[in-house]
């Protein structure tokens, strides 16, 4: 190539970059005044199939009310980055209502925000609000999904061959554990002989692992697998392809499974978002803290897929129904953890909203795997 | 890498040769930069959306107002410190990409020192904390540096692989040993307390890496270019063999760049801890270090170089959100953009030394 052509190219570049940029005007969307601008914060994309999707679903029914104005970000890390991103949303798109929704946003990052932002109200996902202890202007909402993992359990139970099902998740962290051990009780609540794998990853987003998991999971013979990590996309995939059925968890993953696909445990944060704006626009004050679980529609559960037998659907209708008029509980003593040991003593019930549940740090019997 | 001798050897005949160089030098890389947004332009049009508008609210995320440059210089500290890492081991010859391990362990020695001295006054403890994250940082890196010198171990695979052997142990130690029992669901060490963070500077609400990362830049620039020690690290990096003829101590001049590069780093991750986090959780694995490799070659391993890339990569990231907001685009487009410009400033090197005009000419 000479050196005359390089040159000729490099000026039709220059020429075609600024004849582009002249032309287009500036695409512009100035807010109405009246208009309630709310920003959503989201760890990874929108499109995950997972807790993120499930977030962008809540967000995009919130879009639809009147009078709202939706500022969106995807792929944040839990960093400076989420610190900024909010600041921006406030300066340079003027919103008064943010909810970041990842776990770790909290502490440090959106506390530190709130403070310099005293007018602006903050809702974060995850349960850590603290009266006394948090700005005013921050508050949590949470939803107690463990029993909707208990009814995955049931319906895995009544479709096991094997009698051996899988769990692939991400940390041994509290929730994390929750989840493990309803699903496993729901299971083995239909044959006691039921056990189920556990495979830890070790971080929310490793979508190799998370397929070797499951690959793994299918070549020792178990034949229903469910998980907890952020995007179970590669995980229900996998599974389909490997001939497993699946339970979803955090968004409905049926589109991925169209054979395997049982059921799933679903967020519903329409609901929840919704009300919390539904309470802005008329000016009211909004709660700091909300929690709930199927009964309060915080939660709900994917439909049936086709795999599903008939007295699968009996057992978890009734279940629900049960649930469904609050006070049911899942972790009921006598109790052992998967050494034997005793973890709830003879006529110990928590129900879901358990102060205890929350720092739980145990798989139960039946559960292969370890935390440590 | 620069290769063009100096140009003293024809100032007589060719007195505007060093002008030429100069801008040889600018306009190289801003032409790539036009050529990449040209480029990138076009992939724009493709999706249907207007390149127009999109420089436009790069520039006003990034630079239009205070607190979008401030946003972007905030962005940006960490990645000054990271590119060093990669900069000052790349001209003695080596492709060093395991900042990343460097960074984590630092943050994590920062916040496990913390406590023990947590009596003393803040600046002591902030002191103790540099000083650990960078002493393990610098540690971390002089071992791939001593593999490669004495055990002839290609530095770039030991790094990369080290980077993933840290952030095993980091993740072992914080969700075991070190973990802060009441930090239930996103474990994480001891908080460090808020009075022994880093204060904002002066009149900003930029966190002092900004200013930590430019005296870095500072002082290893005249470290390499203009001290008797650099000469000797350049000549290595020139030619191994002629270092090694004429008698310099090559062993001991890579791991001594290997260990201020990995301290660099070290400090990086010291800083993300008392400055943003509070705590060593897994957070500090944000890939801070990765992005320090991109900015260091394309500062062409320059420690001044570093300081506008960082500055434009971090803007571009501080556009990124508002990019999102108001265009609909997906958070990929902005890795699309900085691939781009990756390409075209990595491509435009090899033009160095290759266009006439900028070449001595004889005199006529």
């Amino acid at each position: 190539m000479s050196h005359i052509h390089t040159r000729r190219r490099v000026l039709q570049g220059i020429a075609a970059g600024a004849a582009t940029t002249a032309l287009t005007p500036f695409a512009t969307r100035p807010a109405f005044a009246a208009d309630l601008v709310v920003g959503f914060i989201y760890v990874g994309p929108k499109d995950d199939y997972g807790y993120n999707q499930a977030h962008a679903e809540g967000a995009a029914a919130v879009k639809s009310m009147p009078g709202v104005k939706l500022l969106e970000e995807e792929k944040i890390p839990e960093t400076l980055d989420v610190q900024k991103s909010m600041q921006s949303m406030i300066e340079l798109d003027k919103a008064t209502l943010l909810f970041p929704t990842s776990f770790g946003y909290f502490d440090p990052h959106m506390l530190r925000v709130a403070e310099k932002n005293p007018k602006i109200q903050f809702r974060h996902c995850g349960g850590l609000w603290t009266k006394g202890k948090h700005p005013d202007n921050t508050g949590s909402y949470f939803g107690y999904i463990g029993m909707a993992q208990y009814l995955n359990g049931i319906v895995a139970g009544h479709v096991s061959k094997t009698k051996k099902i899988g769990f692939i998740a991400a940390k041994p962290i509290p929730q994390v554990l929750t989840n493990i051990n309803s699903f496993t009780l729901g299971a083995r609540a239909v044959d006691p002989s039921i056990t189920t794998q556990v495979i830890f990853t070790g971080d929310w987003s490793l979508p190799v692992k998370e397929a070797e998991a499951t690959n793994s999971l299918a070549d020792a013979g178990i034949d229903v697998v469910t998980c907890h990590v952020d995007g179970p996309k590669v995980v229900v995939e996998t599974a389909e392809r490997r001939g497993m059925f699946t339970c979803g968890y955090h968004a409905n993953q049926a589109k991925l499974a169209p054979k395997g696909y049982l059921t799933g445990a679903e967020w519903n944060w329409a609901n929840v978002y919704k009300s919390f704006i539904e309470k802005a626009q008329k000016g009211e004050p909004m709660p700091n803290f909300v929690r709930g679980g199927l009964a309060e529609g915080f939660v709900k559960m994917s439909p049936y897929g086709p795999a599903v037998p008939e007295a699968a659907r009996k057992q978890a209708d009734a279940v629900k129904a049960d649930m469904m008029k609050g006070g049911y509980s899942v972790f009921k003593g006598p109790m052992k953890d998967n050494k034997g040991k005793e973890i709830i003593a003879a006529g110990k019930v928590y129900e879901e909203s358990a102060i205890e549940l929350e720092s739980m740090d145990y798989l139960v019997e039946g559960v292969i795997g370890a935390i440590a | 890498m620069n290769a063009t001798s100096s140009g003293s050897a024809v100032a007589g005949p060719d007195r505007f040769y060093r002008l030429r160089r100069a801008l040889e030098a600018l306009l190289v890389p801003v032409i790539a930069l036009a050529l990449a947004a040209a480029a990138f332009s076009l992939f724009l049009l493709f999706l249907g959306k207007s390149p127009g508008a999109f420089f436009e609210l790069v520039w006003r995320g990034a630079f239009g107002s205070w607190f979008s440059f401030q946003n972007t210089l905030e962005r940006a500290a960490p990645l000054l410190l990271t590119a060093l890492c990669v900069a000052l081991p790349a001209r003695l010859g080596l492709v060093i990409i395991g900042g990343e391990g460097a960074l984590v362990l630092g943050g994590l020695a920062a916040a496990v020192v913390a406590l023990p001295l947590a009596r003393l006054s803040p600046p002591m403890v902030q002191l103790g904390m540099a000083l650990a994250g960078m002493a393990v940082g610098a540690g971390w890196i002089a071992f791939v540096g001593w593999l490669r010198a004495v055990r002839g171990i290609n530095e770039t695979i030991s790094s990369l692989l080290l980077a993933y052997v840290a952030l095993a142990i980091f993740n072992h130690l914080v969700e075991g040993p070190l973990r802060d029992p009441t930090s239930l669901n996103k474990p994480s060490t001891a908080n460090i307390g808020d009075v022994n963070m880093l204060a904002h500077l002066p009149g900003t609400d930029i966190h002092p890496g900004l200013a930590l990362g430019i005296i870095a830049c500072v002082a290893l620039w005249i470290l390499i270019e203009r001290t008797s020690f650099g000469f000797a690290c350049r000549v290595t990096g020139g030619n191994l063999r002629a270092a090694q003829l004429q008698g310099l101590p090559v062993t001991r001049l890579i791991m001594i760049a290997c260990a201020l590069g990995g301290a660099c780093a070290g400090l990086a991750g010291m800083i993300e801890v008392a400055a943003v986090h509070g705590r060593a959780n897994a957070s500090l694995a944000a890939g801070y270090g990765y992005a320090g490799i991109l900015i260091a070659f394309l500062a062409r391993h320059n420690p001044l170089g570093i300081i506008p890339m960082a500055i434009l990569l971090g803007g571009i990231s501080a556009a990124g959100g508002l990019l999102q907001r108001r265009m609909g685009l997906p958070d990929a487009t902005v890795v699309v953009l900085q691939g781009m410009i990756f390409l075209s400033i990595l491509t435009s090197e090899t033009i160095y030394g290759r266009l006439r005009w900028f070449q001595p000419r004889e005199a006529k």
